[in-house]
């Protein structure tokens, strides 16, 4: 304890540093309502509405229904573990097409670099659904891609493993996962290129003066040292990639639902909003469990 | 000497204590009393919170206050419709017909191209219907079937006939007496949809393709066929085709459908079922055949002229899109006024010359032949008599019907 603690300060100095301690607060309101208004509050009537049950005539009352998610696991779940597979195969095809680029970018494009940079984002610029559209005539039956694929018998693997059917790509899921690996891929590369850059030069210089291969030295300094990137990368693809639904509904057909679709669906046509509340929540559940686990066993403290 | 009392601990044991609770991972400081209570009450208040919200049950019209008209004051009016769905200046931003409205009767239309589907619009519209609020908008355009759902909660306003006599007069036969809105006191058609048969001659090496056992057996089509998202048009073109009316059919009748349908789902005959989107796939030939609404085959065809449209000779569905006034619009009869303006014959002419669906007004063909010959004569624009007799309507389904329906058909089509 020091003496200018005991000692009361003047009023006027007091409420000076009072205000001064409320700064902070007053900084975070717009964000903290933000949060309230936009995450908190929806949240709670989502969850209300999870448990209510009732029809339109008769409006929707709390009745503490839980059977509600049961009864949507049970009837959902292929979509559930399609949602997952997809979005887990998207994410794996990201990595694998990002971290060359986002090395690429980091370590040898020279005064290409803010270029190539533009180039990843520029994707952005236009509407997700135009982009998704876009492949509709990439992947067309009759189009360039698809017959190059066909005369390679590429399609010929890919129909004994289930992805396409016939001498087609779109409405098939390989399809659907082309489309997410694409949407999602700036996702990818953007947080990898970051955790990249930032690796000091000389680690590398040091690797090669201790007799370590270029491979080593990727497996032993370079990977490591992105391992941020690459857990926020996949972070930033799984998450929204398995709660899509526009790749499955343009590019896929029946057999390829997502859970997205079947929340979009049971909320606007079927209009069994508890059964969408439900749905919506275990699928937070499960991709906030994954995470849980992912982020444990990846061991980063800062994912930037 | 300082005595051993297992019971009360030593001064160490106290002083250990005391740190535990002050300092360190246990401690109990201000800020985690604060994050405990702040949790609990978060919980409490969550609690509480997921009992209180709730939907109110839908009122007939009249069990509230009811709507008060503000159009004598208030020379304004807010029309929602689809996009693409009204006539267009050579300008590209001028809406003529809409003008000539605001010039002649004084009435500055708010026009918004904010519908693009019915049930997103429906999911955009419903919470305000529901707590009994306006919703900004003074007239909708809304497919039947969701018009009948509004008019079924209570969400509609009636129409006053006095201010709607041309639209009395002209409406067409076809139209007048939908059994959701019988004598048409909530609503009034602004166009008529045709549900029809499309198909690409190039993809189907030159074939016609004209009914929908073709589409779910024709093995050279395999994999090359589309039906539509909208329920009520793949279910009711199947029960037409198995011989069943579309307007008076039972359960079995539409799981028997529903399981023809499925079959073509499980044989990869059905490649999809689309919205809009059809049509893309249709001119370039990944859909060789597929359902599609007769407005948008004229204008494929327009550009594409292999694109073809059969009439299935069982008949084919018809609906409408309809306008209505939602409970708690402020100018109802500024609406009226505007519905009954499109049902003046040269104004409906220039509509449906620009818009090309189903005209739903009766004598309007002089004027359009002075438009455009060649509509005139499209039989897709003015149905003939042959055609209006193969006409059929999906009938209106009650609340449990429609959940149940729609559940199957969701089920159908994968999600």
């Amino acid at each position: 304890m020091t003496l200018t603690d005991t000692t009361p300060a003047p009023p006027a100095a007091r409420t000076r540093s009072a205000r001064k301690r409320l700064v902070p607060y007053w900084l975070l309101l717009p964000g903290v309502l933000w949060l309230l208004v936009f995450f908190a509050l929806p949240m709670v009537y989502q969850a209300s509405t999870s448990v209510q049950t009732g029809t339109l005539e008769q409006g929707f009352r709390v009745t503490w229904h839980v059977a509600t998610y049961w009864e949507a696991l049970a009837e959902y779940w292929p979509q559930f573990v399609r949602s997952l597979v997809y979005a887990g195969t998207a994410t794996f095809l990201c990595l694998l097409l990002g971290y060359p680029l986002a090395y690429l970018i980091a370590f040898r494009a020279g005064r290409w670099r803010n270029l190539l940079l533009v180039l990843v984002v520029a994707p952005f610029f236009t509407s997700f659904l135009i982009r998704t559209l876009a492949w509709k005539t990439i992947l067309a039956d009759g189009g360039a891609l698809v017959g190059a694929l066909d005369a390679l018998h590429v399609l010929d693997v890919t129909n004994w493993l289930g992805w396409t059917q016939g001498d087609r790509v779109l409405a098939t899921p390989m399809a659907v996962v082309c489309g997410l690996t694409y949407n999602f891929l700036p996702f990818m590369i953007l947080p990898l290129y970051t955790s990249l850059e930032r690796i000091d030069g000389r680690l590398h210089e040091a690797a090669k003066d201790l007799y370590a291969s270029p491979a080593t030295t990727f497996r032993k300094v370079t990977f490591p040292l992105s391992m941020p990137g690459v857990v926020s990368g996949t972070l930033l693809t799984f998450i929204p990639a398995s709660g899509d639904y526009v790749n499955a509904e343009l590019l896929g057909s029946t057999d390829t639902k997502m859970v997205g679709n079947v929340i979009q669906s049971q909320f606007l046509r079927v209009l069994d909003y508890p059964t969408a509340a439900a749905l919506s929540f275990i699928l937070m559940a499960v991709v906030l469990l994954m995470v849980t686990v992912y982020i444990r066993r990846a061991g980063t403290e800062d994912l930037v | 000497m300082e005595q051993y009392e297992p019971d009360s601990p030593s001064a160490a044991q106290v002083a250990a204590m005391r740190r535990s609770l002050t300092n360190g991972r246990g401690a109990l400081t201000r800020r985690s009393m604060l994050r405990a209570t702040g949790v609990g009450a978060l919980t409490i208040g969550g609690v509480a919170g997921l009992g209180a919200c709730g939907i109110p049950p839908a009122g007939r019209e009249g069990d509230g206050p009811a709507s008060t008209d503000f159009s004598a004051r208030e020379k304004r009016l807010s029309f929602s419709n689809w996009t693409q769905y009204i006539d267009i200046g050579d300008d590209e931003k001028s809406r003529p017909s809409l003008e000539a409205f605001t010039k002649r009767t004084g009435i500055a239309v708010k026009y918004t191209e904010d519908i693009n589907d019915n049930v997103e619009f429906f999911g955009k519209i419903k919470p305000q219907l529901a707590a009994g609020q306006d919703t900004g908008r003074d007239l909708i355009c809304v497919t039947d079937w969701l018009a009948a759902r509004i008019i079924r909660l209570g969400w509609a306003q009636k129409l006053d006939p006095a201010n709607l006599p041309h639209a009395y007069a002209n409406l067409s036969s076809q139209f007048r007496r939908p059994d959701w809105d019988p004598g048409r006191s909530y609503s009034y058609p602004w166009t008529g949809i045709s549900t029809v048969i499309a198909y690409n001659r190039k993809a189907t090496g030159g074939r016609t393709v004209d009914s929908v056992t073709q589409l779910l057996d024709d093995p050279r089509l395999k994999g090359r066929v589309a039906f539509l998202s909208e329920m009520r048009d793949s279910v009711g073109m199947t029960l037409i085709d198995m011989g069943k009316d579309p307007g008076a059919f039972t359960d079995a009748d539409y799981d028997a459908a529903i399981g023809r349908l499925q079959k073509g789902v499980d044989t990869q005959q059905i490649r999809r079922f689309t919205g809009n989107d059809y049509t893309g796939d249709l001119a370039k030939g990944d859909l060789a055949a597929c359902l599609a609404w007769a407005g948008d085959v004229i204008q494929l065809q327009a550009d594409n002229p292999d694109i073809r449209f059969a009439i299935p000779n069982a008949g084919y569905i018809t609906s409408s899109d309809n306008l209505l006034v939602p409970a708690k619009a402020r100018h109802k009869t500024n609406a009226e006024k505007l519905i009954d303006y499109y049902y003046e014959l040269p104004n409906a002419a220039r509509l449906a010359a620009y818009i090309n669906y189903v005209c739903p007004v009766d004598g309007v063909r002089d004027e359009l032949s002075r438009i455009d010959p060649a509509l005139a004569s499209n039989t897709l624009i003015l149905p003939d008599k042959a055609m209006a007799a193969k006409s059929r309507a999906f009938r209106s389904l009650t609340s449990e019907e429609e959940t149940a329906y729609e559940e199957k058909f969701a089920k159908l089509i994968g999600a």
